[in-house]
This record gives structure tokens, C-alpha cells and sequence, in this order.
């Protein structure tokens, strides 16, 4: 299984990391491929740190554990930086992708000297401007399709259009706004 | 065709349910088998089904419901876990008793106390002699599967007894993986209809359920249940071929893999086979013979088929994700190792008690039962046969 990709997700709850992380499920099993979404789950609360996984390969996934190793990690909420070890086990030959505004410095140094590429991204200007309101989860899908390539940009606006009709079909006012934070958000991660 | 979807295990499990119809519907919530009822109840409310669901109080009604239902002589199902089955326990064994061919979803959990919603085993080792027909499922395609066949099984006139398909709390159960759907007129066509033999609202034939059943005869209705028990693995046999018919998917009593010319082997169940498949494979590319025995068919125990599978490896380990607390080893190690002695059959065999509470099981860990089993067959000497995987150790964070 060679083609496997496993990627870590940090949130907070209620900010949706779940729900991105089977989002990306969908969207990687619509162009094809054996897919995981799953959530760790534990005490449910507003705000407390959680954790989702997906693993996404060509070839059928046997593997039922949690995941030790990512090839990627996506941090929902940069205050988990303090008191979540966000690049344990990361491989270096992976990258992190984090929702933040913070200095490359103090990244460098909440990252504990991690060697792999590290991208940001301001998921809140963008949603905000998108939405109108704070909801991280869409621009950061966005963000670690890009940084993962596991499909094309079209793809996965393509496919995220067709599951926001479906999923907002009764607040069709929000599918534009949403569209347009992936948008926003393909362009706006960039690598320090 | 069949349809291509990805589901987690409740979905699959609550779209087998909503492909089969069955007439009634009788559950209470518990995590982490809630949706399983919660999507089924959507069903019933946009007419999807036109299964009378039963919103009970308890689980112990949510099984009375069920058992009201197949004695009426219709076709009853419903889902629980862990301190729901605890609570039906009264009522289990008057289902099976009765001969009620109802079909429950198990989604595992362990059971209180300390309170702990993830996935272990104690709750189905609880009701393992109970007469109940088990079957153990490895993802979500399984669980959905094992339902599919669950009612042809149970209502077989050899067999007439309950049935549970269990999967792995929060791990199958919400996990969303690819899976393979057949369609409704296929499903119905398979399952069919519900024709019992005997039956309280047949008014040419009446009859009592459950009287009082003293030393003259409890003794051959229970060597009855015995009887249905043993038939029911040829019918569980029967019923798997016709389902491959249907979807090219091959179910027997258990699954080898890689097993045939394994030197050492696993024996378990449920999630943790996948796992076990993953560092196979992996074990394989490096020369070492590791294989997999995982248990589909619990109960009835396939006994001689077991034996025979595991006679040519050299070391087996069997992993039980509930602790008998019974300083002798875990169910399944007790029943294999029974099943080996019976056939005259000595392979050195090791216990491992794992994952309980949720306890994550990693591919490490797997990994590191089949370096045991190697050491095993190198020295020829096992100093405990009673193990733990997983657990923490002094030191560990």
C-alpha cells in the first residue's frame, strides 16, 4: 500500500474538523479511491481539543488503528499549537498546514524544529469574507487538498458544489459563500 | 450492479435494516449503536419502510418488543450496546428460549463499570451462552453483509433461533469506509418472506408461548436449542453460498489469510483482523509466515473446522478483546484451545487480552505478537500463557 495517505486533523469542538475530515472522505472517494473518515472520539465538548483522521489510498484499507505517522497534519485552531503535540510522528516528507496568522518565528518554535514543509493559511480572513461568519472547516479542506494533491483544484470544486447543493439544499444562500471560501483558500495557503 | 457508496458501520447496518423491511422495529438509544435506530426511525417517518417502530423506555422493553412481535409471528429487529444488552440480559435468554428468530445489531462497547463508551468485547462474551447465534464483523461491508444474511439464518426451520451481528463500537460504527451495496429488489428477493410455522395470531392453530417449563421437559427444550444450534452452521453455510451467488462475496465460519502455509498464526475478531491483515502483509514482503484465522461465526463455535485450520502452524496466538477475569484466559483462547484438545491437536497457543475500554490497537502492536509467536517457535518454551497488548506499563506516559 504504497500509495497510502494518512492525515492527522487537530480542532477544537465545534469548529468542524470532523466534518472536514469526512468531507475530504467524500470528495477523495468521488474521484475513485478507497477512502477512512473517522473521529477520535472522546469527551464531546465545545472548544476541547479533538482529532480526526482520513486515509486515503487506491488500493483497499484493511488498517483500523488510529493514525501515528501522518504524511499530513491540518491544525483547525493555532491555539492547540501550546498544549497539542500537532507533528507527533509526522513524517518529514510530509507537511503541516495551519490556520493561523502567527510570526514564522513563533511557528518555528511551537513546531519543536519540525523539518518538513510547513504552510499557512488565515482561514478566519477568508471565511469571514466568504461567509460572513467564523466556520475554518472549508478553507482548511481546501488548504490540504492543495498542499496534499490528492486531487486536482477543479475536481474538488466540482465535487464540493454538488455536495453543498445537496447539503445546504434548504440554505441554498450559503453554497455561494462557501464555493468562494474553497476559492479563496486553494490561492491563499502558501508555504514559509 | 452493485452500488458503490461509502458508510460508516451504523449506516451500513440502518440501510440493511431499511432494505429488509422487517415488520417491527423495538429500540431504546445507547452510544454507540444510537444511529443505527435514530437513522431507521427516518425511514419509518418518510415512508421509506412501513415497519412499525417502537419507541420503548429500555432496552429490557426494547427486547420484550421484539419478542411480542416474532411470538405474533412477524419479523422483529433491533440494536443495542454494552449496558443496553446488559439490560435486555432477562430477555435474551427468553428470545432464544423461545425459539424467536429476532435479529439484533451489537454494536460493541464495553460494559460498566468504570463507565466507558468505546469498544471492547464484554458485552457480547456476557450473552455468549446464551443461544443466541453470533457473528463478528470486520468493517462496515461485513456488518451490512452479516445483516443481509441474518434473517435466512435464524428463521431456517432447522435453526429457528436468535441472531446477532456484531461490529466494533466507534471504530466500524463510525467510521466512514467504502462500501458495496447490493440493490433493494435484490435484498428482497433474498431475504423473502416470513413464513413461521407456529405463531400466536394464527387463529386455525392456537397455542402458548412461554409456560412454565419444569423438570418433566426443560431439560430436552433446552438439548433442542442445542440441536438448532449445531444445525445452524451448515444453514449459516447454505446461506453464505447463495449471498456469494448475489455479490461474488465469499463468507465461510472464519476467514484465513495467508493462513495455509502460515508458521505462526492470530486468531480474533471484529476491527482488529483488518489490522492484523495490514502487518501481514507487511511481515510477508519480509519472508516471515504470519497468517490470520479471524473468527466470523462465534456461536455456534466451529470447533472441528477451527481446529483443523490452525493443525499446521507451529504457534497461535489469540487475541480476546475482553478479559474473562478468570485467571484462566480470555473466551475465544478457551475456546480454541478446547477445540484443539478435542481433535487431539497440540499447537503452542498464547492468550493476549487487548484493547479493552477502546484502547487503540496499532499496527505495532500486531506486529509485536507475531515477533512473540517467533520467539515462541524458536525457544519451544512459553513462560505465561496469559498476556496483555497494550497495556501500559510502569514509566509509560
Amino acid at each position: 500500500m504504497d500509495n497510502l495517505i494518512e492525515i492527522r486533523w487537530h480542532g477544537r469542538g465545534g469548529q468542524g474538523a470532523k466534518t472536514a475530515s469526512l468531507l475530504l472522505a467524500d470528495a477523495a472517494f468521488n474521484t475513485g479511491k478507497y477512502i477512512q473518515g473517522f473521529p477520535e472520539y472522546g469527551p464531546e465538548r465545545m472548544g476541547a481539543p479533538i482529532t480526526a483522521y482520513n486515509r486515503i489510498s487506491s488500493n483497499p484499507i484493511t488498517i483500523h488503528s488510529n493514525i501515528y505517522e501522518p504524511d499530513y497534519v491540518v491544525v483547525v485552531d493555532d491555539t492547540l499549537l501550546e498544549c497539542v503535540d500537532v507533528t507527533a510522528g509526522l513524517k518529514e516528507s510530509g507537511a503541516i498546514v495551519i490556520n493561523t496568522t502567527k510570526s514564522v518565528d513563533y511557528l518555528k518554535t511551537a513546531l519543536k524544529g519540525y523539518k518538513g514543509s510547513i504552510y499557512t493559511i488565515d482561514a478566519r480572513k477568508i471565511s469571514e469574507e466568504a461567509l460572513g461568519k467564523y466556520f475554518p472547516n472549508t478553507p482548511m479542506l481546501a488548504a490540504i487538498v492543495k498542499v496534499s494533491g490528492i486531487m486536482t483544484d477543479e475536481a474538488l470544486l466540482e465535487d464540493m458544489k454538488e455536495s453543498f447543493q445537496h447539503k445546504f439544499a434548504k440554505k441554498p444562500e450559503v453554497i455561494d459563500g462557501n464555493m468562494k471560501a474553497l476559492e479563496l483558500a486553494l490561492k491563499e495557503v502558501k508555504k514559509i | 450492479m452493485s452500488i458503490r457508496e461509502r458508510l460508516s458501520g451504523n449506516e451500513a447496518t440502518a440501510t440493511a435494516m431499511k432494505q429488509i423491511n422487517p415488520d417491527v422495529v423495538a429500540a431504546f438509544p445507547i452510544t454507540p449503536s444510537t444511529e443505527i435506530p435514530q437513522y431507521f426511525s427516518t425511514f419509518v417517518a418518510n415512508g421509506t419502510v412501513d415497519t412499525e417502530f417502537v419507541a420503548v423506555e429500555s432496552e429490557h422493553s426494547a427486547m420484550s418488543a421484539c419478542i411480542g412481535a416474532e411470538a405474533a409471528g412477524s419479523r422483529a429487529m433491533t440494536a443495542t450496546s454494552a449496558n443496553g444488552l446488559s439490560l435486555m440480559w432477562e430477555m435474551i435468554y427468553i428470545a432464544s428460549s423461545l425459539r424467536l428468530p429476532i435479529v439484533l445489531s451489537l454494536v460493541n462497547r464495553a460494559v460498566s463499570g468504570p463507565l466507558n463508551i468505546h469498544c471492547d468485547h464484554s458485552d457480547a462474551m456476557g450473552v455468549r451462552d446464551s443461544g443466541w447465534i453470533m457473528l463478528f464483523s470486520e468493517n462496515n461491508q461485513e456488518a451490512y453483509d452479516n445483516t443481509l444474511m441474518a434473517h435466512r439464518i435464524a428463521e431456517h426451520k432447522d435453526v429457528m433461533l436468535p441472531l446477532m451481528v456484531c461490529q466494533d463500537g466507534f471504530i466500524t460504527s463510525h467510521a466512514i469506509e467504502n462500501i458495496e451495496l447490493v440493490e433493494d429488489d435484490k435484498v428482497k428477493e433474498f431475504v423473502g418472506e416470513y413464513k413461521p410455522e407456529h405463531y400466536l395470531l394464527n387463529k386455525e392453530e392456537p397455542i402458548a408461548v412461554g409456560p412454565l417449563d419444569l423438570q418433566a421437559y426443560l431439560f430436552e427444550h433446552k438439548t433442542q436449542q442445542a440441536i438448532a444450534m449445531k444445525n445452524a452452521k451448515q444453514v449459516i453455510l447454505d446461506v453464505s453460498k447463495d449471498f456469494e451467488k448475489m455479490t461474488g462475496r465469499n463468507y465461510g465460519l472464519f476467514e484465513e489469510y495467508q493462513l495455509e502455509d502460515a508458521e505462526i498464526a492470530i486468531v480474533c475478531m471484529n476491527s482488529t483482523a483488518g489490522t492484523t491483515k495490514f502487518v501481514i502483509d507487511n511481515l510477508r514482503k519480509k519472508g516471515i509466515k504470519a497468517g490470520l484465522l479471524k473468527i466470523r461465526v462465534f456461536r455456534p463455535f466451529p470447533v472441528d473446522e477451527v481446529a483443523k485450520s490452525l493443525s499446521h502452524v507451529k504457534a497461535i496466538a489469540i487475541l480476546d478483546r475482553a478479559d474473562s477475569l478468570n485467571a484462566a484466559g480470555g473466551a475465544l483462547f478457551e475456546d480454541v484451545t478446547s477445540a484443539m484438545y478435542v481433535n487431539n491437536i497440540h499447537v503452542s497457543a498464547v492468550n493476549y487480552i487487548y484493547g479493552i475500554g477502546g484502547r487503540d490497537t496499532k499496527a505495532d502492536d500486531i506486529e509485536s505478537v507475531y515477533t512473540d509467536l517467533l520467539e515462541i517457535v524458536k525457544t519451544n518454551k512459553i513462560d505465561n500463557p496469559y498476556r496483555y497488548l497494550g497495556l501500559r506499563k510502569e514509566g509509560d506516559k
